[in-house]
């Protein structure tokens, strides 16, 4: 087997593995584990690296292995792979180091990362898969692995969450496979194809679209597609970290990027919309976007708030992909990544208020920003990301989605970019402008032993270095490697768009 | 270098460890045991390698021709059975001899070693068997060992279980019987082969039909046979417990399996398939169903067992000539391994449980996890395959069966494969869910023999991997399967 058949493999492996040998290593090996883990880390994103170099060089990576008659386990690189895989190998090296100052002296650390590990081998191979059944191998992995992750406080509450979290993704799993299986009737074996894989297709219309039906709605449980949302608040009650992971990184990014398979190398953007099945998609993405932003205005909880804006936020994406024009799928397709560097890190900074000084609500932030001024700062520059004020990430994505929207000649798209930009601004508003410039309510009741900075160092770089991101992506967006052009890159040499 | 000789290993290498268990005392039992153990695998993979190579292969034991001699006939279907059986007898029997080791069960031992040999033995003369009656006699020593096994712990409900499962044994293989006297009185054969040349549609040949299809599908447990199954699963000391989920209960439906695409292919109806798959979609719904309301684990796991059953008997109504029909069957007998894997790993599971804290009463259970965190993470594993989810064995026997079912238009039977699946993740998750839980869990009278987990998950293991490594073991059941070529071939 050749190298390029085996590095996707190894991409999966390399963290599969040392989460695994993490599950066997308690307490007292911590710092072999931390070693064994970390390195695994490490090689996954050299891997990932020398991959990404090597698509955008034109290379092809693939790895096949005959699974059931007629279906091949298949693992496949192509850009949009690329895209989904590099954010979350890299992000998943952030949140591990700030797992590891979230958890200082927390129980079953090694359940923990064992179970963290293997949630984001299986974004990994979400991210290759090449066909829809190994899409959804690591899709029910991902589900199986993140259970843990949500009741790891062993609470009843958690508990209670874990069922309702589990009740929401197998359901959804099982609409994804009656999808899948449909799909497979109809049109036999599929891959994931540029251009879609349905082309000349001789089945009847009314099945395609029930088949499309299906899987959309399999895949909108992990989106958080209105009316299918409502386990992510819930599932808050999770450790910060995770909740990180699962906005930024693995779940409801693990659906959205199913969203964009089927759409565009399922189906095809041509054929979906001569199906007709892509407005009423946008329309469902548009209704998710403002129900979110009018939910999360009401919260008080400050991560049930980020939950309500994730729910939002994600169905850009899926926006962005259904209006089907050239500079809204780039848009819809970077903000993949840009959401997920600006989630994590409102996230980061929420756990850091919350591990500090045992600060959960908004109405307790009152001049909180006296004591974490890097935090509140991170937070936000992570705000105006997600309100799209420039030059952070969220603006390119918010001005793609919206110049495209006219292109499409959906203006009405705009609308709703609008509103939501408004309603973001008032929910992240209030939070910035209590932390800053209110009076602090008393004392600070500190949970932790002071350090010379303002938290736990493990708990705030990290934080840091990924807001430093936010700008960065914005203002450098021009750049062969930013975000965009990768999302530029994919738009014009996969799906055949001319940028100008 | 493999000569059909090595078929003869299979079944006979257990029978003489039975025998020298009979002659040994003490540890020595335990030890040849053990060896034979990891013997008869080695010789099963000699099987193997043999049908792969050769395609079916007959062989005359002791140079006797049929109908004096005992013949073996070994195929891909054959082969792929043993495999089952020896992964399974493997595991079962090193977690055996940790719990046979107990100084209160020691006396318990040595009849165990003894019969499971014997179990072992007519588990794998039955797979090798091709004729009628030698298929009989394999069935009968199947059903008294089995019997026997489960009264092992002497206690009275253990010997009541043991005698409702001797008296159903024994109708069964009577049903069984008679078919078989029917048969050759009417055609004058025994051996398949012959039978299936000369069988025709007719009042003898139906009768028969009806007799062994009912008769196995009662000592399989298939809806609503299985009434006898749940008593007798939870009132066996728990090794036993693995084996009558893992094996037996795959021994009969195997059997009606060869016969139903054997001799009785071109007599039968297709109804009479549609029948069988319909009491077996029933039994998916109600077993998982009965589990739902179990109040404590054994129970659950065997009603579990009423449901996975079910979905051996699917391929019935899917496994026709069409396309989709190889498909289907080697789904079908694709789930009997995995669930033979999961099941009889869970089970054991359940022993170290009972091991521990004295019982498996699902509501005293919460924080158990963090005492045998390995132990929840075999049920867990395990789980997934009931469940059918990705990437164990469940899910590809389910996926061969789902895309059968739709292929077919037998939308129906989809949404009931479905189904099971999220009824499946409702009982596992009624008792994984609270011992995770983080409180003190109740006490934790002695520690089990860190073997005895250890070999439940690796077992579980094993049965989560199947889904990734299903395309050399479909590649075994393609060997002599009953389908026409273009069909084994794979969809176009």
């Amino acid at each position: 087997m050749s190298l390029s058949a085996l590095l996707p493999v190894l991409v999966i492996l390399s963290s599969a593995v040392a989460s695994t040998l993490v599950f066997f290593m308690n307490d007292e090996w911590g710092r072999l584990r931390t070693t064994v883990y970390l390195g695994g880390e490490v090689i996954k994103l050299a891997l990932v690296l020398v991959m990404l170099r090597g698509i955008y060089l034109g290379e092809s990576y693939e790895t096949r292995i005959p699974l059931v008659p007629g279906v091949d386990f298949l693992l496949r690189a192509n850009p949009l792979a690329m895209l989904f895989l590099t954010l979350s190998a890299g992000l998943w090296l952030l949140t591990t180091l700030y797992s590891i100052g979230y958890l200082r002296n927390a129980p079953h650390r090694s359940r923990f990362f064992g179970f963290f590990g293997l949630s984001v081998s299986a974004t990994a191979g979400i991210a290759l898969a090449g066909n829809p059944l190994t899409f959804f191998i690591f899709y029910e992995i991902l589900t199986l692995a993140t259970y843990p992750l949500v009741v790891h406080r062993d609470t009843p509450e958690a508990l209670a969450a874990g069922y309702n979290y589990l009740a929401y993704t197998l359901a959804g799993g099982v609409v994804l496979l009656a999808g899948i299986v449909g799909l497979h009737a109809v049109a036999g074996p599929v891959e994931f194809v540029t251009g879609g894989a349905l082309e000349g297709t001789e089945a009847g219309r009314g099945a395609l679209i029930a088949v499309f039906a299906l899987l959309i709605a399999g895949l909108g449980v992990k989106t958080a597609l209105v009316p299918l949302h409502s386990w992510l608040p819930v599932a808050m009650v999770a450790p910060t970290p995770v909740s990180a992971l699962l906005h930024g990184v693995a779940v409801v990014k693990a659906g959205a990027f199913g969203v964009v398979r089927v759409v565009y190398e399922v189906f095809g953007i041509e054929f979906s919309r001569e199906l007709g099945v892509t407005l009423p998609l946008a329309l469902i993405a548009a209704a998710t976007i403002i129900y979110g932003s009018v939910r999360a205005l009401s919260q008080d909880e400050l991560k049930r708030m980020l939950a309500y804006s994730t729910v939002s936020q994600v169905s850009y994406i899926v926006l962005g992909v259904a209006l089907a024009g050239t500079l809204d799928s780039i848009g819809g397709i970077v903000h993949l990544v840009h959401q997920g560097i600006m989630k994590v890190t409102l996230f980061f900074c929420a756990g850091v208020v919350a591990e500090t000084l045992g600060i959960y609500r908004i109405s307790e932030m009152a001049g909180v920003a006296r004591r974490l001024p890097w935090t509140m700062a991170a937070f936000a520059v992570g705000a105006f990301g997600m309100m799209g004020l420039p030059p952070m990430a969220g603006f390119i994505s918010k001005w793609y989605l919206g110049v495209g929207a006219v292109d499409a000649g959906q203006p009405w798209a705009i609308a709703v970019l609008a509103t939501s930009t408004l309603l973001n601004a008032a929910y992240f508003l209030p939070v910035i402008y209590a932390a800053w410039l209110k009076k602090p309510l008393g004392e600070w009741k500190e949970k932790r032993a002071k350090t010379r900075f303002e938290a736990d160092w493990l708990l705030l770089f990290p934080t840091l270095v990924l807001a430093l991101f936010v700008p960065a992506a914005g203002l450098l967006a021009g750049l062969d490697f930013s975000p965009l052009a990768w999302a530029r890159l994919i738009a014009s040499r996969e799906w055949g768009y001319e940028i100008e | 270098m493999i000569s059909p000789d090595w078929m003869v290993g299979p079944p006979f290498l257990p029978l003489v460890a039975a025998t020298l268990a009979f002659l040994l005392r003490g540890r020595a039992v335990v030890w040849v045991c053990l060896a034979t153990a990891v013997l008869t695998p080695v010789a099963v993979g000699g099987v193997v390698l043999l049908t792969l190579r050769d395609g079916p292969v007959g062989y005359a034991f002791g140079g006797w021709d049929a109908p004096l001699g005992i013949e073996l006939y070994a195929d891909g279907l054959s082969a792929f059975m043993l495999v089952m059986t020896a992964v399974v007898g493997l595991a079962v029997s090193v977690y055996a001899a940790a719990y046979y080791a107990a100084p209160k069960r020691a006396q318990d031992g040595r009849s165990f070693w003894l019969l499971w040999m014997f179990l072992w033995g007519a588990l794998n003369a039955l797979f090798l068997s091709a004729d009628i009656f030698n298929l009989y006699v394999a069935l009968e020593l199947l059903g008294l060992s089995a019997a026997a096994l489960i009264t092992l712990a002497g206690t009275l409900s253990s010997v009541t279980a043991g005698m409702r499962y001797l008296l159903v044994s024994l109708l069964g293989s009577l049903a069984y019987l008679l078919a078989v006297a029917l048969l050759f009185g009417a055609f004058g054969a025994l051996d398949i082969q012959t039978l299936e040349e000369r069988i025709s549609p007719g009042p003898a040949a139906w009768t028969a039909v009806a007799l062994m299809v009912t008769g196995l599908a009662l000592k399989t447990g298939l809806f609503p046979l299985h009434f006898w199954l749940p008593p007798a699963y939870a009132g066996s000391p728990i090794p036993v417990t693995a084996l009558l989920s893992g094996l037996t209960a795959k021994a009969s439906f195997y059997l009606v399996v060869r016969l139903w695409f054997g001799p009785f292919s071109d007599i039968l109806a297709p109804v009479a398939g549609q029948l069988l798959g319909l009491l077996g979609a029933v039994g998916i719904v109600w077993g998982s169903v009965l589990a739902l309301r179990q109040r404590r684990l054994k129970p659950l796991l065997a009603y579990s067992s009423v449901s996975q059953i079910g979905y051996l008997f699917l391929l019935f109504s899917l496994a026709t000539t069409a396309g989709w029909g190889f498909d289907a069957w080697s789904g079908g007998i694709y789930q009997a391994l995995s669930h033979a894997c999961a099941k009889a790993a869970m089970f054991m599971a359940v022993g170290t449980i009972i091991g521990s804290i004295g019982h498996d009463d699902i509501e005293r259970m919460d924080g158990i996890g963090q005492h045998l965190p390995l132990t929840i993470g075999t049920l867990g594993v395990g789980g997934v395959t009931l469940m059918g989810l990705p990437p164990s064995g469940g899910f590809t026997a389910k996926w061969l069966l789902l895309t059968a079912a739709v292929e077919s238009g037998q939308w129906w039977l989809a949404v009931v494969i479905l189904a099971g699946g999220l009824l499946a993740a409702g009982y596992l998750f009624r008792f994984l869910g609270p011992a995770l839980l983080n409180m003190p869990a109740g006490k934790i009278s002695r520690s089990t023999p860190g073997v005895m987990e250890l070999t439940a998950f690796g077992l579980a293991l094993v049965s989560l991997s199947l889904g990734l490594t299903s395309g050399p073991l479909l590649e075994l059941l393609r060997v002599g399967a009953p389908f026409p070529a273009s069909v084994i071939a794979g969809a176009p």
